[in-house]
């Protein structure tokens, strides 16, 4: 049923949309303003709801969207940690259908959209190019009953644009180092001194999504 | 759940972890320690969050083929992988760990490596070995040193060393600086997950003679 899309879709105005979302009403409350990137917070956010459309009613215009902003950057992260283009767009395809394939499994109260795929992305590339499995831990699955509430949506797009920014003022050579351990090529012994990351707040707001998760499993 | 664990991972494995470069022994600890500690896990979430960053920021992509978005489309249609048969909850294994086990606790096929002691080691790749240990309780496991880093963590009973007491889900880090003997509790036989990057060398003259049977 698929084989008929081809790319000219990606050009193709996108399924209507709702006139207001709920969490687009809420802008950023005490994140700084960043140099002039204040419509990619707006943009993250509105992947959630591209990745339910996918869910919900499989979606293939939001998945286009997805597609034309995710699948290069796979690709080229793909290529960065070793992979040859030929094989980098292979995966990279592979990991656009997983993120179709596992949509329902998305949680949106711990994860940006940018951060599931990295996940996916990364699993990939132990996957096919260090061929090793992976092992993940415990499933907390989370049925339509513990589906997240918006407000904590919103909460972690907050803090996730915290994090980007805090991310953005560390130094040039740390910022490079990080991402060097990100394609892979610093060793677990290597990244023993690039921990010192501003990672407290978001962690206290994943730790409260995995607590509902938790009480609602119960 | 894991208000109890004291003994925690550190943020250099779970960076580690979310950015793919641990060996897998290690992975697997990772993930059977995150399975039972929801403090880890958020830790853990937080560094994928970082990875996230990375990808979505790089500073250039790359353009995918002409016809990508149908071939991708195409796959799709061939519909989702088979899904893994989801695992029981199991009171002593989470489920990364009877992934490798290949069922639940009573599936373990142990091997006995003197004094009651008993392990299992567990199939993994690359570099560094893992192995649940069973050791009876109230018994001691010889006085060992590492070359590497060897990380241990309590699945059933607990154990005590010159360091602390572990007890479920509590993961004692030793360095090659760490000359320890792990003695079980009385209350109940102690089961562990153990992995190692290095041989272990044993510090007695008699325990060495079990080195060929540890496989270490
Ligand atoms: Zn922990």
């Amino acid at each position: 049923m698929f084989t008929e899309i081809d790319t000219a879709t990606l050009d193709e105005p996108v399924a209507i949309r709702p006139a207001q979302k709920p969490w687009r009403a809420k802008k950023r409350i005490r994140g700084k303003p960043v140099n002039g990137a204040g419509d990619s917070c707006d943009a993250r956010a509105e992947w959630v709801d591209h990745v339910r459309r996918i869910r919900d009613a499989q979606d293939q215009a939001a998945f286009a969207e997805l597609f034309q902003h995710f699948a290069p950057r796979i690709k080229a992260f793909l290529i960065k940690s070793g992979s040859d283009p030929a094989l980098a767009e292979e995966c990279a395809q592979e990991v656009m259908a997983t993120l179709w394939h596992k949509a329902h499994l998305f949680d949106p109260a711990r994860a940006t959209v940018a951060t599931w795929v990295f996940t996916i992305a990364r699993n990939k590339r132990i996957d096919v190019l260090r061929k090793q499995r992976r092992p993940e831990p415990e499933d907390l699955g989370w049925g339509p009953e513990a589906e997240p509430e918006q407000d904590d949506v919103i909460a972690l797009q907050q803090e996730t644009a915290q994090l980007r920014d805090a991310l953005s003022a560390l130094p040039e050579a740390q910022r490079q180092l990080i991402e060097k351990a990100y394609f892979g090529d610093l060793s677990h012994r290597e990244i023993a001194s690039q921990t010192g990351l501003p990672l407290g707040t978001i962690k206290s707001r994943i730790r409260l999504a995995l607590d509902r998760l938790r009480h609602a499993m119960n | 759940m894991s208000n109890k664990i004291k003994h925690h991972l550190t943020d250099d494995l779970l960076m580690a972890y979310a950015a793919g470069s641990l060996p897998e022994a290690f992975d697997l600890m990772v993930a059977t320690h995150l399975s039972l500690c929801d403090d880890c896990r958020a830790r853990a979430e937080s560094f994928d969050a970082v990875g996230g960053h990375v990808l979505e920021e790089q500073g250039d992509v790359v353009a995918m083929n002409e016809k990508s978005l149908a071939e991708t489309m195409a796959l799709i249609a061939k519909g989702a992988p088979i899904a893994k048969p989801k695992r029981a909850q199991c009171s002593v294994l989470p489920t990364p760990l009877q992934d490798y086990v290949g069922g639940d606790v009573n599936d373990i096929r142990w091997r006995p490596i003197g004094m009651g002691v008993k392990q299992a080691i567990l199939p993994t790749s690359g570099d560094a070995m893992a192995r649940l240990l069973f050791i009876p309780a109230g018994t001691a496991v010889p006085d060992h040193s590492h070359k590497g880093m060897e990380l241990t963590m309590v699945l059933q009973g607990a154990f005590s060393d010159e360091v602390d007491h572990f007890a479920r889900g509590d993961v004692e880090i030793a360095d090659q600086d760490l000359h320890h003997t792990p003695t079980a509790d009385i209350t109940e036989d102690c089961i562990c997950l153990a992995v190692t990057d290095a041989p272990l060398k044993f510090n007695k003259l008699m325990p060495r003679l079990f080195q060929p049977f540890l496989r270490i």
